[in-house]
């Protein structure tokens, strides 16, 4: 792809979607963790225009950096009592090793193989041909992607749904410091409560 | 200056990358969902660049990604759905969603 201003749009938005990802993991506070990946679906949703995958596109926006980021951000504030800190575990450094390792391995992989690359066009009409693909070709895949949805819908909502909030004194012993009976006895609560 | 193929897919190699990190190292559950989300857009950017560059095997349409796309962000945004209410329920039993501290089945 030639051209100046696909070509700089292609590296700015790449800087940006790196940067954003970059920013989940340095942030220190949740709330700017669901900012910056947001960001980064917008910034994906770039990438894929300059692709000229204009519908994919659109929907990546309309549903990761619409629907996603707003669900993620409702179940932060439904987790009130949890720590808002951008904490990590103990394994912060093996997982960036092996995240290092695995993506090196990947971006070698790719830059190595022969892809069979065809000088092909912009795509001109997406979403007709996709959805003329979704009922002819691929109409298996769709139905069962229509099930897939309503059994995560149902599902979502029976466990959203049943048992009775964390009493009191569960809300309060859950701070650091615990002793061991009271743990026991919270777990024997946490059992009758549901 | 040209943008090709290797370009995208070395982009999409080094957001799989971060997002596999934040799915291994962070705490709270809800960032290592975010971290799953992550590599799922990584994905998608590279079967959106294969796509747009490559010849397609078996004499599939080149819009077969696109497809495949709208497919993984479906999947992706069901699984957000039940995970988040996963933790939401954990939440309401163990008033966290640390997970160093949901560990009742550790021996």
């Amino acid at each position: 792809m030639e051209g100046f201003g696909v070509v700089s749009a292609f590296w700015v938005l790449s800087a940006v979607a790196v940067v954003s990802a970059l920013g989940i993991i340095v942030s220190r506070n949740l709330l700017h963790a669901v900012l910056w990946l947001i960001l980064t679906f917008v910034a994906l949703a770039g990438l894929f225009i300059t692709l000229t995958a204009d519908f994919v596109a659109v929907a990546q926006v309309l549903v990761y950096a619409g629907a996603v980021g707003v669900l993620v951000v409702f179940a932060i504030m439904l987790t009130p009592s949890s720590a808002r800190t951008n904490a990590e575990t103990r394994f912060f450094g093996p997982g960036l090793l092996v995240a290092a390792a695995f993506s090196t391995v990947l971006a070698y992989v790719a830059l190595a193989t022969d892809w069979p690359v065809v000088a092909r066009d912009a795509f001109q009409t997406t979403a007709q041909e996709i959805g003329s693909l979704l009922v002819t070709r691929y109409v298996l895949a769709f139905e069962l992607a229509s099930l897939v949805l309503i059994v995560a819908m149902v599902g979502a909502i029976v466990l959203v749904r049943g048992g009775r909030t964390v009493p009191e004194e569960q809300v309060e012993a859950a701070a650091p410091a615990e002793s061991e009976p009271e743990q026991r006895q919270e777990q024997t609560t946490a059992v009758q409560v549901h | 200056m040209r943008v090709t193929l290797e370009h995208y897919l070395v982009v999409s190699a080094l957001l799989f990358g971060l997002g596999l990190w934040i799915a291994l190292a962070k705490r709270n559950a809800i960032i290592i969902l975010m971290g799953v989300e992550l590599m799922l857009n990584a994905v998608n950017l590279a079967l959106i660049a294969f796509s747009r560059f490559a010849a397609m095997p078996g004499g599939r349409p080149p819009l077969a990604g696109h497809v495949f796309v709208i497919f993984v962000i479906t999947v992706a945004a069901a699984e957000a759905a039940v995970a988040l209410a996963l933790a939401v329920a954990v939440y309401r039993n163990r008033a966290t969603v640390d997970i160093d501290q949901i560990n009742l089945l550790k021996l």
